[in-house]
């Protein structure tokens, strides 16, 4: 082994070099297929259950049926019954996950049942059936602790009012009683779930070293880690986790769950794995959830259509103790300019399971609602909802007149409505027998956002590896990844091994919050120019002066093969990505605009989306088959928003009532058009070295208020409440008669 | 789910002995009953696998009718030629239920007797007395947007989730079952049992009879029609379907066999709407004359009070639908 040596960069500063623009190989951008795609697709991929240590037990949670103090259990009888190796009802459970990047334990005190469905023990048994059948069997005893809520809207909630998420500029009142044109209107989204493929599991084993390996299905290892060795009450390097391939994160994997613990704890006290798998009903039980919001959203604007006023205050909920809430307006700050704002920020302390980071926090609900709302002024106004927004794209920041680091918003919109073939028209136009056919736009904007990372890339003459403890959560890190090495070092990709998941590694930035892929590419990136400037110091030459392709250096008209250049040798290097100030002087954001065309039934108000278009910017496109992937999947998430998925909560106890895949609405196959997906082509220089901007959530910030719009313009039915379930429709269309 | 005891029925007679053991369930495709025993909804103590036994195939009866295996799947029935040509409506009906997966495995036999999809039927923590009975109906004053509005009780609003037997209740279907006293056919207008103060009793089947084919009488002929309303466009249960046999003779309705999906706690059919209908004009007063006699008791619970226009609404399109051309 030779030695490491580390690139370091604090990120103060735009990058203007674009070396990627200048390398050789060819590779990144392509539409290369995953790495691991195969494996995959064949069964080959070792999820997180999959994987059955020797002497390996089975835990299955407890959940709590009511709220209150936990006074007692039978777990006398549950140990009794055939199987059973062991009850856990231990102090260090915890009532939900982590919030995403917590990097410490979640609110743990036991001892009480916050919410029903709460897990509050563990049963262990030597097969998993066993453990399902006595934790189903074990009664938990709860003394109710009074009356609680479980309604954000209820009379009587406490509700919190951060002040620092308050912003209030110029004037809204005096702003909407001049307005020439004005819209006032509360707007709902439901709470959702992520709804991962991938049930959470955990398999947790101990070593005689005290230390603990855990294969689990989780976001941001880095954090976990620190996570789990909080709760668990040992040092981080006791912990370690494993989390290869993760099947569907969207926030629901960000933070240490339940299950991890209670297989954590029952392994250490059994002395032999203990593998503990969620059933769907808990996944959507006991995960966190994407808050309920209510929105009342004001809009002014004058005679010519230019925004004067926004106003967007909005209620989450959240339980008691939990930091995150829902950042709904994170969107509302820069989408829009206008002199005059209010931002508002109420978060509702209701007896709900907890609420947490689901895809696109913030502005998938919250741009949502704000793109219905701003259809609604242009209508009002009599102007075409994209000529409006054309009308009212910002010049910078408008709260803090930063400027954007790039702004991609009219180019977005003017090449989407181009592909659409985007023509305004009035209401209740067209008809196809009982449906109604109609169009609607939206725009989409998403924060973009870059967090620490670390990455190591060995290179020898044959080849590089990256290693790095990031996560591939479907998103397709391995295949970028290995990418980025190739195009830097002048490999096929074939020869870039990506070694990612595994704590013992150099720690990145696990995946969420679109950050993944631009953060921890730049550590490789980092790490590869490390070892290009190692390389051109080797044959003599200057690092710009290197061509790398196919595993041969061209430099001053001549050849080296990189074999000749290492020999036998090994060398490493460590890329540190450190976020600076080009997070704070610019507003860094990806852009985009999404077209839809639905069919409305007269009779029954059934919603089917017809065709789909989005468009959007984010930067260097890193592989063009993955982003697109992604943009495929966070519009068919608009299409649920839109539509069909709702979590509904027992009015009584605030229990999830429709906690499996049949009855929460994830859109299916036959919900979903074709859809197409654009890129603007795009360096963001401010965004870090490789001008890369993250992807995974923009598409669904925008995409299901272009549906609501479209229902609208079909049928003429305003739906404020989300998902335009059919029996909202069809009562407006009852109601115009 | 708890230990039970398996037996492979080798014959029928075993079968029907085996099967009126106390606390036992036949089992065929087993797509609903596994799922519910894992979750310790049901705990048979005794399965009996019946996929052995010589229950399959479609055979055409003397007076031109068929006679349908009990293990017939769904995939199968929908997929014959002769019910795509004679009873369409029920190819169309098995069509609209489930998934390509789940209608591969699932039987003719089964289907008729799918458990409610109540959320609170499903969920061991909340009262049902259809689950345990006695303990109280969380779904009426919880969530119930999938419930019924019609033949309901006070101790249950559980709908019964299928749309094959929608079908075949408005086809005059007959159940053919064997029991220990020998075999008799129940007609599918008797076969279904009012929840009344036993929601838990849901059929007329008595333990360890045996359903072992379905019989079509000869096609109705007529326009047919199966029109299923719901939440997303495939793989949900019905909000309201409707399965109609119609047919119009000289500008008047000759024939009306309607029966409704998502509305009662059986496929739902009413021969007070087919009568005001036979023999009249079509026309929208008419239907809706017709809507008012099917939802003449109709009660909605809250959530599902959209399902009483919606009924209206959709039973109108689709007599509209069945009449138009040819009227």
């Amino acid at each position: 082994m030779s030695l490491e040596t580390t690139r370091q960069l604090k990120h103060d500063t735009p990058d203007h070099d674009r070396r990627l623009d200048g390398m050789a190989q060819g590779v990144l951008g392509t539409d290369m297929d995953r790495p691991e795609g195969r494996l995959k697709v064949s069964g080959r991929a070792t999820y997180a259950a999959e994987t059955h240590p020797e002497g390996m037990a089975h835990g299955y949670l407890v959940r709590a049926a009511t709220i209150g103090r936990i006074t007692g259990s039978n777990a006398e009888a549950i140990r009794a019954m055939p199987g059973v190796l062991h009850v856990l009802e231990d102090e260090r459970m915890i009532r939900n996950a982590a919030q995403g990047m917590a990097g410490e334990s979640p609110v743990q005190k036991q001892g009480q049942s916050w919410y029903v469905g709460q897990p509050v023990a563990c049963v262990v048994a030597e097969t998993f059936e066993q453990a399902r059948h006595a934790a189903q069997a074990m009664m938990v005893t709860i003394e109710p602790d009074g009356t609680h809520v479980f309604d954000a809207e209820a009379e009587g909630v406490e509700v919190d009012t951060p002040e620092k998420k308050q912003v209030s500029q110029g004037d809204l009142d005096g702003a909407m009683a001049e307005a020439a044109f004005s819209v006032d209107h509360d707007y709902r989204t439901p709470s959702m779930s992520s709804a991962a493929m991938e049930p959470h599991a955990s398999v947790a084993q101990w070593d005689d070293e005290g230390r603990v390996t855990l294969r689990g299905s989780y976001q941001l290892l880095r954090f976990n880690k620190n996570e789990l060795a909080d709760v668990l009450g040992v040092a981080p390097d006791k912990v370690r986790i494993l989390s290869p391939y993760v099947g569907g994160g969207f926030g629901s994997k960000l933070g240490l769950a339940p299950e991890a613990v209670a297989a954590a704890l029952s392994a250490q006290v059994l002395g032999r794995p203990v593998r503990v798998v969620l059933h769907r009903r808990q996944v959507f039980e006991t995960v966190t959830r994407r808050s309920e919001t209510k929105q009342r959203i004001r809009l002014s604007c004058d005679a010519d259509g230019k925004l004067t006023g926004i106003g967007h205050e909005n209620l989450v909920s959240q339980l008691p103790d939990e930091v995150f809430s829902e950042p709904v307006a994170q969107g509302t700050h820069f989408q829009y300019a206008a002199p005059n704002r209010v931002v508002g920020h109420n978060i509702a302390r209701i007896r709900r399971s907890a609420t947490g980071s689901v895809r696109a926090p913030g502005e998938a609900v919250g741009v949502t609602a704000f793109e219905i709302a701003v259809d609604e002024l242009a209508k009002t106004a009599g102007i075409d909802p994209l000529e409006f927004r054309l009308r009212n794209v910002p010049e910078k920041h408008p709260e803090n007149g930063k400027p954007f680091s790039s702004s991609t918003m009219e180019a977005t919109l003017r090449e989407g409505a181009a592909r659409f073939g985007w023509q305004h028209s009035q209401p209740r136009q067209r008809r196809e027998g009982e449906w109604w056919i109609g169009t609607g736009m939206a725009g989409a904007v998403r924060v973009n956002m870059m967090i620490e990372a670390h990455a190591r890339v060995v290179l020898t003459g044959q080849g590089a590896r990256v290693e790095c403890d990031m996560t591939d959560i479907g998103t397709g890190s391995y295949a970028i990844l290995t990418q980025v090495a190739a195009e830097l070092l002048g490999f096929a990709p074939a020869q870039v091994e990506t070694v990612l998941g595994d704590t013992d590694l150099p720690p990145a930035s696990g995946s969420g919050g679109s950050f993944g892929a631009a953060s921890t590419s730049t550590a490789v990136y980092l790490a590869c120019m490390e070892l290009r400037e190692r390389l051109a110091a080797k044959i003599g030459v200057k690092e710009t002066e290197l061509t790398l392709k196919d595993g041969v250096a061209t430099h001053d008209n001549r050849q080296t093969p990189l074999t000749e250049v290492l020999g036998d040798e090994e060398w490493r290097a460590l890329g540190h990505l450190k976020p600076g100030k080009a997070g704070q002087e610019v507003r860094q954001a990806t852009w985009g605009a999404v077209f839809a065309e639905v069919a409305v039934n007269d009779v029954t108000g059934e919603t089917r989306v017809r065709r789909m278009e989005g468009t959007f910017a984010a930067g260097r496109i890193l592989n063009l088959k993955t982003a697109r992937s992604q943009c495929h999947g966070g519009m068919i998430w608009g299409i649920g928003l839109a539509l069909t998925e709702a979590l509904e909560h027992d009015p009584r106890d605030g229990h999830m009532v429709n906690r499996d895949l049949a009855e929460y609405h994830l859109p299916v196959n036959l919900d979903v058009p074709q859809l197409g997906v654009h890129f603007i082509e795009e360096r963001d220089d401010w965004a870090n070295p490789l001008q890369a901007k993250g992807i995974g959530e923009l598409s669904i910030c925008g995409s299901g208020a272009a549906v609501v719009n479209a229902i609208e313009n079909a049928c003429g039915v305003r739906v404020r409440r989300l998902p335009a379930t059919l029996d909202q429709v069809m009562e407006g269309l009852i109601a115009q008669g | 789910m708890r230990a039970f005891d398996y037996i492979r029925a080798g014959d029928r007679a075993q079968a029907v002995r085996d099967g009126a053991g106390p606390e036992t369930r036949f089992i065929a495709g087993g797509t609903n009953l596994l799922d519910l025993m894992k979750l310790e909804v049901m705990a048979p103590e005794r399965i009996v696998d019946i996929t052995r036994l010589e229950l399959g195939g479609i055979e055409e009866t003397a007076d031109g009718g068929l006679r349908i295996g009990a293990l017939v799947t769904n995939s199968d029935l929908a997929a014959d030629a002769r019910v795509r040509r004679g009873w369409p409506v029920l190819s169309r009906a098995l069509l609209a239920g489930a998934s390509g997966q789940l209608r591969n495995k699932a039987t003719t036999g089964g289907n008729l007797l799918q458990r409610t999809r109540c959320y609170y039927f499903y969920d061991r923590g909340e009262p049902c007395n259809k689950r345990e009975p006695g303990s109280g109906c969380a779904a009426m004053g919880g969530m119930n947007r999938i419930l019924a509005i019609l033949g309901t009780s006070e101790q249950c609003i559980a709908t019964h989730p299928s749309d094959m037997a929608v079908a075949m209740r408005a086809l005059d279907a007959r159940v053919e079952v064997e029991g220990q006293d020998g075999t008799r056919e129940i007609a599918l207008d008797d076969f279904y049992c009012s929840p009344g103060d036993t929601p838990h009793i849901e059929t007329v089947l008595a333990p360890g009879e045996l359903i072992t084919a379905v019989i079509l009488p000869a096609p109705a002929g007529g326009r047919q029609i199966y029109r299923k309303v719901r939440d997303r466009s495939s793989y949900a249960f019905a909000l309201v379907s409707v399965a109609a046999v119609v047919e119009v003779e000289n500008g008047k309705i000759a024939k009306a066999q309607l029966a409704f999906g998502g509305l009662g706690p059986m496929p739902w059919r009413d021969r007070a709407v087919e009568e005001a209908l036979v023999g009249e004009a079509p026309s929208p007063a008419l239907f809706d004359r017709a809507a008012d006699i099917l939802l003449t008791e109709a009660k909605g619970h809250g959530g599902n009070d959209f399902k009483i226009p919606l009924t209206r609404r959709t039973l109108a399109a689709v007599l509209s639908q069945a009449t138009e051309a040819a009227a």
